[in-house]
This record gives structure tokens, sequence and C-alpha cells, in this order.
């Protein structure tokens, strides 16, 4: 049973991680990318807005960051549960 | 040495070093064929994957897609993108730790079903035949245009290349010369982009070129841009000209479709381990990012350029007289790619928006009678080593570059297609006691048929082939993605729901597109007119995957809580995917 434990407590940590993820994937994206776009127009970048930016470049960058981010944080998380390989 | 020469040089050399590289990386088990053993450093997977991902519609047309709508077409930059986090967080590590080898055989051993695995089969070829239509004939067009030769022999010769190292190689091969074909790929798509940074923005790199001042005007180059379309009757280049609900839908559906994609999901069986299909998803992204950060660049200034090469004193003066046009529009208009019509018979070439009403006005006044000049999107990238001036090998390397693309993600659609017929259809269903020789005959005879089936389709293109590429990620959307993410994410979806949810998926996506594009595409079979007021809840047909995707997850679960749960050692197959300790070489058992 302490096995049974121990993997659901891994279990959700995995899914805290994953859902703080998906909020920044969204708001990188359709976020500031499109929907929030208008509220952004006053930060000028390179002769537009920021909002035009996360479209373009931006938001790429940052799911960059993210996969790489839950990669470390998962080898970690791992290891502290002991489940890793 | 002449250009032709060249070209042959470059795409003759880049050849020979693919078919090195298959007779080297041949595979000797099925292990090797389906997912190369299972020993492929994450590095060399992510710079695989990004082969596999990007294809001719990436490295050609994408460009040329964002320059023609400027901000709107930015669902194509994050959409494509965006899906990676999708794999990498929900989908790779799970599916790597479960170490079979076909996407069809998880559904199948997941939801105890064999329908289940049938529906998924009947998915998977139908997404990626219709993805590798394009592909082939992408390839037929580069070697036409580059090689001159007929458009069907060029077609032929690349069958003969993919048919060498797939079916030689099998997954092993193929990871092995996509790591090539991404290095020639990436070569000849920044060299170009970046000379066409530093001669407008003196910025050597095109992503942040994108965002610096235009050295003639002194601008920004964005505002610099904005003003030169706004003169000539065009939309501005940096706002929003369609609805951002419809933005935020194809966004969606680009995004989930990638997840979905089955020959990229199976690029992440060939890693050691589960924390390496983490780490190789990153790497796949980084990859993939160093052409998609230049993209924007490259259609933005190439589109200025463009603009600036027909009217050189600035669009508020006289355009560039016809006999004065440079000497690569010359070359292209040979092509018919690019074509001239001097409508108004002053010997000069008018290049405005006829279609905007409130510029009719402005162009009557300027003595304009009609736009005269017309470009296909795809000549920005392929003719941007000749805007920029660079010397010839430049563009034998983008031929070389272009035909790599296409051969990359042809091969990795034709290895998806044979590993379901041969391991799912044959090995799991037709004949369950085939022999491991035997199961590896049959996946290379599968591969020499589906090779037979994607030529025969880029010789005889169905005219619709741009829309079937809606239908592709429409339904990995649809079906695909929503039965891996409840696989692994729930534990009580049971054979029942997983199956009736796919088949819901299946069917409501593409009866949304025949709708509209008509029975299988046919044209004139369509029930209503492929028009914005006709649209349910004014959803673009492209725009669907994410509600089929939905509808999947709301039958499956309102089913699967109808029926009887899944039997326990089902659900401790969930358990002991969910994590890594335990990741064995995957078996095909």
């Amino acid at each position: 049973m302490a096995d049974k434990s121990s993997s659901n407590a891994y279990w959700s940590a995995n899914i805290r991680i994953i859902m703080m993820c998906m909020v920044i994937w969204f708001v990188a994206s359709f976020g500031f990318g499109i929907l929030l776009r208008p509220m952004l127009s006053g930060i000028a970048v390179g002769g537009t807005d920021l909002g035009f930016w996360f479209a373009q470049q931006g938001s790429i960058l940052v799911f960059l960051a993210l996969i790489f981010f839950y990669a470390w944080r998962m080898n970690k998380l791992d290891a502290e549960h002991g489940v890793e390989e | 040495m002449d250009q032709f020469t060249l070209n042959m040089l470059f795409v003759g050399g880049s050849f020979a070093l693919y078919i090195g590289i298959a007779i080297w990386a041949r595979a000797g088990s099925t292990a090797e064929f389906y997912a190369a053993g299972q020993g492929v450093h994450p590095i060399l997977n992510g710079m695989a994957t990004a082969a596999d991902w990007m294809s001719a519609a990436s490295f050609i047309s994408m460009a040329g897609l964002i320059a023609a709508v400027g901000y709107g077409n930015s669902s194509f930059l994050m959409g494509w993108t965006g899906g990676y986090v999708l794999l990498a967080l929900l989908l790779a590590p799970y599916l790597r730790k479960f170490g079979k080898f076909t996407v069809p055989q998880f559904i199948g051993d997941r939801f105890y079903s064999q329908k289940a695995r049938m529906v998924a089969v009947v998915s998977l070829i139908v997404i990626s035949t219709t993805y590798v239509i394009g592909q082939m004939t992408g390839a037929g067009v580069a070697f036409s245009r580059f090689l001159e030769v007929e458009s069907d022999t060029g077609l032929y010769i690349a069958s003969a290349i993919v048919f060498v190292y797939a079916v030689l190689g099998g997954m092993k091969g193929i990871t092995y010369t996509q790591v090539a074909q991404y290095c020639v790929l990436i070569i000849a798509y920044t060299i170009p982009a970046i000379f066409i940074s530093l001669q407008l923005t003196g910025n050597p790199i095109p992503g942040l070129g994108l965002f610096s001042t235009h050295i003639e005007s002194g601008m920004p180059l964005l505002a610099k841009l904005d003003q030169v379309v706004n003169e000539l009757g065009f939309a501005q280049y940096t706002t929003l000209n369609t609805s951002m609900f419809n933005m935020f839908l194809f966004t969606l559906s680009l995004m989930i479709g990638t997840a979905g994609l089955p020959h990229v999901i199976i690029r992440f069986f060939t890693v050691p381990k589960v924390s390496d299909a983490r780490w190789s998803a990153g790497w796949a992204l980084v990859f993939i990012a160093l052409l998609y950060l230049s993209a924007p660049a490259v259609g933005a200034m190439a589109r200025l350029n463009i603009i600036d090469t027909l009217y050189p004193q600035g669009t508020q003066s006289e355009a560039v007289l016809y006999e004065e046009r440079p000497q690569w529009m010359r070359n292209w208009e040979v092509t018919g790619l690019l074509k001239f019509e001097d409508k108004n018979g002053d010997g000069r070439i008018q290049f405005y928006n006829d279609k905007n009403d409130g510029f009719t006005a402005t162009a009557t006044e300027r003595g304009w009678a009609g736009n005269e000049f017309t470009y296909n999107n795809d000549i920005l990238v392929l003719a941007n080593p000749e805007i920029a001036q660079l010397p010839g090998w430049v563009i034998a390397l983008i031929a070389a570059g272009g035909l790599a693309a296409a051969l990359s993600t042809a091969a990795g659609l034709l290895l998806a297609i044979s590993s379901a017929i041969s391991h799912d259809l044959i090995k799991s269903y037709l004949n369950p006691n085939i022999s491991e020789k035997g199961e590896l005959l049959a996946a290379r005879i599968s591969m020499a048929g589906a090779i037979g089936v994607a030529t025969w389709l880029g010789l005889n293109p169905p005219g619709f082939a741009a829309q079937t590429v809606a239908l592709a990620f429409g339904l990995a959307a649809a079906t695909i993605f929503p039965s891996l993410m409840m696989g692994i994410f729930s534990k009580k979806i049971n054979a029942m729901g997983a199956t009736l949810g796919m088949l819901t998926g299946l069917v409501v996506t593409c009866l949304y597109l025949f709708t509209y594009l008509g029975m299988f595409f046919i044209p004139g079979t369509n029930i209503l007119e492929n028009v914005a007021s006709n649209y349910l809840f004014g959803i673009p047909p492209a725009s669907f995957g994410p509600i089929g995707a939905l509808l999947n997850f709301v039958v499956a679960y309102v089913v699967s809580g109808m029926t009887a749960p899944p039997p326990q050692d089902v659900q401790e197959l969930v358990e002991s995917i969910r994590v890594p300790k335990g990741a064995g070489a995957a078996t095909g058992h």
C-alpha cells in the first residue's frame, strides 16, 4: 500500500505541474498573442506592439522554456518519489 | 559553373549522403524497423522529429502565407509549435513508457478492444495518406524546377530515393537520414534569411531584424511595411483582418492536430528512456524554432523587398518600367508563378489591391486600371536567394533544402502507414502467428505498397490536395489526440466509450468538412456553399478539429459512465504507464 500512496502523490504532483504549465501555455499564445492583444497595444515593440511579438515569436520561446522546465522538473520529481528509471 | 550544374551537384550530393546513411543503418529486426531499436539519442531524435515535422508546407509555403496576410496568419506559427507542448506534457513520456511500436497498438491495448484498434488504424491511414500527397507533389515540383526534368520524372526519382532508404532501413534508416535532411534544410533556409536581414536592417539574426529599424527609411521595419501596403490599398500587416474567434479556433485546431499526428508521435518511441522522451520533445522544438523564428522575418522582408523593387522611388512615385524589372523577376516569369499584365498600357508595373473599394478613387486618380502584378506565395522562399542577389550555390542549396523537407516528411508518413498495416492489421488481426522475419518482410512490402500509392496520388493529384490538409489536421485532433489523452489520464474510459468517442469524432468531422467542401472533396457535391454565413456557429471547416475532439471526449465519458468500468489489469496498465520506473526496451507483444 505504501507504494500505491507514493505513486498517487507522484501523480497528483505531476498533474499540478502540468496544469501550471498549461495555464502559461494558454496565456502566452491564445492570451497575449490573440485575446489580450488589444490590452497590450500600448506596449511598443519594434514598430508594432507586444501582442504581435507574442504571436510571431514570444509564444514559441515560451513553449520552449515550458517543455525544458517540465522535463527538468519531472526528472527531479521522479527521483524524489523513487520512480526514476 | 552554370546554375544547372550547381543544382545537380547539391541535390545529387545530398541524395548520395541519404543513400549512404541508409546502407549503414539498415534494419535487421522489427524493433529496428518500427522504432530504431530504441537507441536514438534524444538530441538526434529531436533533429529527426524536426525534419519529420517540417514538410514542404513549412519550408516553402509558410513564410509566403504569413507574408500575404501578416498578423492574422500567426496561427501557423503558434499552432504548429504549441502542439509540441501538448505532446511533451500529455503524451510522449507515457507512450514511451508503454513501450510498443504503433499508435493503434496503444489504443487497442489500453481500451482492450480490437474494434478501437481498427478505428485508430483507419484514422491513421486517412490522416497520413492525405498528408503524403502534398509531399510527393511538392518533391516533384521542386525537381522539375531546379533539375529541369518533367514533373512526373521528378516524382519517380523522389519515390525511388525514398524507396531505397525507407524500405531498407525502416525507422532506423529514416531516423538517421532525417538528421542529415534536417541539417541540409536548416542551412538552406537560414543563409538567404541572414543576408536579406542584413541588407534590410543590418541585423544578422532574421528574427531580431524583423523588429529592427529599416535602414533605407530609418523607420521600424514593420511600421515601414504597414505604411507601404497601406499606400497600395492592402490591409495593414500588423493588424487583425479576420475575427479574433476565427484566429483562436484555427490556432487551437492546428495545435491539437499537431499533437495527434501519428508520424510525429511514433518518433518518441525511438528514444531509450522516458526522461529522454521528455527532453527529446524540447530538442525537437529547438530545431523547429530555428526555422519558425526566421520564417515571419523572411515573409515580411520578402514582401517589403518586392514592393520596393516595383516602386524604386517609393509607393507614392511611379512604378518600375517593365523593361527595367530585375533579373530574378524575369527568371520566375518563365515558370508562370509570377505574372505581369500591363492593363493601362503605360509600360510600368502597378501592383496594388484592386479589390479594395475604398482605394478605387486613388487608383483612378493615378491612372491605374487594375492590378498588373501577381505572384504565387511559394516563390517568396524559393526566390529569396535571387532577390538578395546571392551566389548560385545558395540557390542550389535551397533546391536541396526543399527536397529534404518534402522527402523527410514523406518517409515518416510512409513508415506510420506501413507499420499500421503490418503490425496492427496483419500481425494482430489477420495472421497473429506470423514470425518475426515474416512480419519484417510484411512491413517492407507494406512500405513499398504505400510508396506506390503515394506516387500514384502524386502523379494524379486530386484537385483538392490543399483542402485535404484540413482533413488531416481535423481528424488527428478529433480522433487520435483525445483517445490517447483519455487513455493516459483517465482510468474510467472503457472499450465501448473509447470506440464510440473516436467514431463520433471521425464521422462528425468528415461530415462537417464534406458539407462545405464536397463529398470526399469532389467539387460540386457540397450541400452548403463554403461561405462564412453558412457555417454552424460560424466555425470554418478548417477549424473544426477542436469541436470534433470535444465531441470525442463527451461521448467517451458519457458512454463509459453508463457501462462497466475497465477490468483490473487495464487499470493496472494505466498505473504503470504513469510512472517511468521499469521502462524497458519496447516489445511487439
